[in-house]
């Protein structure tokens, strides 16, 4: 993968919906490889649009989308990402292993082969010996884990994650955050991350975007630089409450200093 | 989402044929009551002289036990008891029903299929499958008996078609509102993996479908032996259960117990049905317990 | 009704429209190709103009074996409803008699309708409308029982937490949950209470009915005039369905699981 070049390049985008409603406005973002870049805003601020952009499951109004160095379309096209949603959305009628396994065989793996990788994922998420299980005998952590399995399964380069800890109780969170990280580390990959929870948000990234309320704009964007790995003791870190506090007070600002500068700029 | 803790395969199964005795025992209770209740009404009808709604004795209500010892009785002097008569009707019938479970079956889920991937193709086409269930099949049989046999087809073979008319439209609609019951957020992840069209169906619609194609195999397992049933009257068909209820009712007066006999029969072949359709449900459906039908 | 309105209502009936007035085309272009035998199947102008010439005779009939199919309804739904209601409000009720609702509905027409023949009187109208109440009854009895026992638990908790009694439970939650299922069943009886009447005719009635009539004009190889009874019957039963659809749309228009997919 070259170094230099962006995971997700976002430029200009804006999304407006038919029903008048601006969801997205004027949108720059690159995100370098091996990021977590974590997406935070009030509701309504466009960014679970925006991640459903970035994967070429909504098209943008105006602006392009970039992943990978293709267009996001290609990029999908090309399973370059995968997907994880608040609800874990596994399939009912499969055991752990076969929803794990879904995204290879839609890629046409061999049986050998899908079996190996889905042996490595549920190693990869710790759920070893609940392989034969169906998705309603799992708890909710549970239920994620494997969509997160999943969602890594065929390798991408890219993670997109949706809230993904969003039903889940604080500290089932708390223990799934640690869990990312470390499946972020041994997989090297991508991750953008929306969320509710600044917490999360400063706990788990290497950079926060704050987004303004509709229509969204990036308010500002806060460098974290607790240091790796994250342990539960970060937690307890004054400069941890620092970065709350910094992305607590951008998300109040709520990006009227944004706009007040484009004002300026374009008054100019 | 539920967070069930994960439950011990052997306190399920125990749990489960508690369960199942204490059903199989109040269904027990109730024959036990519906047997009492006819008995009753027919003795308090027949002290007071009831005539209204109907007049209550013997050729309209024949006591229970007559209609189950008709079976034993024989159907002509030294012949056969009835049950044997009843039992080669009953399968005479059933072979016209299987055949048409599985044609109206194979077109309702077809066509459910095809209705499944087109908009317009709904628009334009259910309209007309609901209405096709507002024609009395029973009318348009003699046109299909004689249609179809003028083609050298066996009468049986017009009565498994008029079997499957009943079918395909319990299995059609229901088939398709299981294909249509993903949600968004199933098809937002097809999508993320690039899957085309066949293969949202065969991972995705199809066994999203299988509860609903389950709950119309249930009304359609007694709706084609209903509709063998009927058929065999315009075929002129002696050798199964619609035939035996024209005779029956013809020479009801002088024998009522056969007609009842009969109707017992009939019953029970549509409950052999669906009880078929509902082992098959348990062994095909591995769901989360809330999804049965 | 606004220009935009009534072209989403051109788009949702068009297509239908257009296939209906295909299949009219398609049915009399066949039947002339393949020279199919009048009696099989008249062509659509035949079938008019027999409906035009004994539309008097027709309409009356129609209307007789109508109001038998509206009385087995009312009767056969009124049960339907109330025994549901009985089943939900005591589960092992349901249990036990259940099976019995199973059994009683695979028994079919054609075995009861003599029985009701002779109960109530060939040429009574009651007898017809017997054999309807008993085809209403089941499906009704089933969607309804459905619908008042798949309610959301928390609205009962919440119903609870107000110390709201069995009945206040029932009558403000399980009831007006149970309606759109109700209404599918209701849909379903009045397509069969159409064809219950119909049937039961079959087996002995007065000239005066749509069954009888039909029958009779089989029997003398009078083809037209059977289908175009056999039309009239559909269109009753078409009717009666688009009737109780309408019923259901002014009193469910507030459900949001309405899950319409004509309109997807």
């Amino acid at each position: 993968m070259n170094a230099s070049r962006p995971a997700v390049s976002i430029t200009g985008v804006s999304k407006q919906f038919k029903a008048g409603v601006t969801a997205l406005t004027g949108i720059d973002l690159d995100v370098r490889p091996r990021e977590f870049v974590s997406l935070i805003g009030p509701s309504g601020c466009g960014k679970s649009t925006l991640l459903r952009i970035i994967g070429d499951l909504i098209e943008p109004s105006e602006g392009t989308v970039e992943v990978n160095g293709k267009p996001a379309h290609r990029a999908r096209l090309d399973h370059d990402y995968g997907i994880v949603f608040q609800e874990a959305v596994l399939y009912d009628w499969r055991t752990v292993s076969k929803n794990i396994a879904l995204p290879l065989e839609l890629l046409k793996w061999g049986r050998e082969k899908r079996s190996a990788r889905v042996k490595e994922m549920v190693d990869l998420v710790e759920l070893e010996g609940f392989e034969d299980h169906h998705p309603w005998q799992l708890s909710g952590g549970m239920q994620q884990r494997v969509a997160i399995a999943r969602a890594l399964s065929f390798d991408p380069a890219l993670l997109l994650m949706d809230e993904p800890f969003g039903a889940l109780d604080e500290m089932t969170r708390e223990r799934m955050n640690l869990e990312l990280l470390r499946i972020w580390d041994a997989s090297g990959s991508t991750i953008v991350f929306v969320t509710h929870s600044i917490p999360e948000a400063v706990f788990l990234s290497t950079r926060v975007v704050v987004m303004s309320p509709r229509p969204g704009r990036v308010a500002g964007i806060v460098e974290v630089d607790l240091p790796q790995p994250r342990t539960g003791r970060t937690r307890e870190e004054p400069r941890f409450f620092e970065l709350v506090t910094e992305v607590r007070e951008r998300l109040a600002a709520g990006g009227a200093d944004v706009v007040a500068a484009e004002a300026e700029a374009g008054a100019s | 989402m539920a967070t069930i803790a994960i439950e011990q395969p052997r306190q399920r199964r125990s749990a489960d044929a508690a369960r199942g005795a204490k059903r199989v025992g109040l269904v027990l209770l109730g024959l036990a009551v519906f047997w009492g209740l006819w008995e009753a009404y027919r003795w308090i009808g027949e002290s007071l002289g009831i005539t209204w709604p109907f007049t209550v004795d013997e050729v309209n209500m024949p006591h229970i036990h007559e209609m189950l010892s008709a079976f034993t009785k024989p159907l002509q002097p030294g012949g056969p008891t009835l049950l044997h008569y009843e039992w080669h009707w009953a399968l005479f019938t059933a072979k016209e029903a299987v055949v048409g479970f599985l044609l109206g079956g194979a077109i309702g889920f077809g066509l459910a299929v095809l209705l499944a991937h087109s908009r317009i193709l709904r628009r334009g086409l259910l309209p007309y499958i609901v209405i096709s269930q507002t024609v009395p099949i029973l009318a348009v049989a003699p046109m299909v008996v004689v249609g179809l046999g003028t083609k050298g087809v066996e009468p049986w073979v017009s009565v498994s078609v008029i079997a499957a008319y009943l079918t395909f439209f319990p299995v059609a609609m229901n088939t398709l509102r299981g294909l249509l019951s993903p949600d968004p957020r199933s098809l937002e992840l097809m999508r993320s993996y690039a899957a085309g069209r066949n293969d949202v169906l065969w991972k995705l619609r199809l066994p999203a479908s299988l509860p609903f194609v389950f709950t119309a195999l249930k009304i359609s397992a007694t709706a084609c032996v209903i509709g063998a049933i009927i058929g065999e009257t315009p075929a002129s068909i002696q050798d199964g259960l619609g035939g035996a209820i024209v005779n029956f009712n013809q020479y009801y007066s002088t024998g009522p117990e056969r007609l009842w006999a009969t109707n017992i029969v009939c019953a029970a072949l549509g409950l052999a049905f669906f009880a078929v359709i509902v082992i098959a449900e348990r062994l095909v459906l591995r769901r989360a317990p809330e999804h049965y039908a | 009704m606004s220009s935009a309105a009534v072209q989403r209502r051109a788009v949702e009936w068009g297509p239908a429209l257009a296939v209906f007035v295909l299949g009219i085309l398609a049915w009399q272009g066949l039947v002339a190709a393949f020279h199919v035998q009048e009696f099989l199947l008249p062509k659509p102008t035949v079938i008019a103009r027999t409906f035009w010439d004994e539309r008097g005779m027709l309409w009356d009939a129609g209307i007789y074996t109508f109001k038998e199919a509206l009385g087995g309804f009312a009767l056969g739904s009124g049960l339907g409803i109330l025994v549901a209601l009985l089943f939900a409000a005591y589960a092992p009720l349901g249990t036990a008699f259940m099976p019995f609702a199973v059994a009683a509905n695979a028994i079919p027409i054609i075995a009861f309708a003599p029985i009701m023949n002779d109960w109530f009187g060939l040429l009574n109208p009651f007898s017809k409308m017997a054999i309807a109440a008993v085809l209403c009854f089941f499906p009704v009895l089933i969607t309804t029982l459905r619908g008042l026992t798949s309610v959301d638990p928390r609205a009962i908790e919440l119903m609870r937490s107000y110390a709201a009694n069995r009945r206040t439970v029932f009558r403000r939650v399980r009831i007006p949950a149970s309606l759109p299922h109700m209404f599918a069943g209701l849909k379903i009886a009045s397509v069969l209470s159409m064809i219950g009447a119909i049937v039961g005719e079959y087996f002995g009635g007065p000239t005066t009915a749509l069954g009888v009539t039909i029958l009779n004009a089989s029997a003398y190889t009078n083809f037209p005039v059977a289908w175009a009874g056999i039309v009239l019957a559909s269109a009753f039963g078409i009717l009666f369905y688009s009737a109780v659809a309408l019923a259901e749309r002014l009193t469910t228009s507030w459900d949001p699981s309405r899950r319409d997919f004509h309109r997807e």
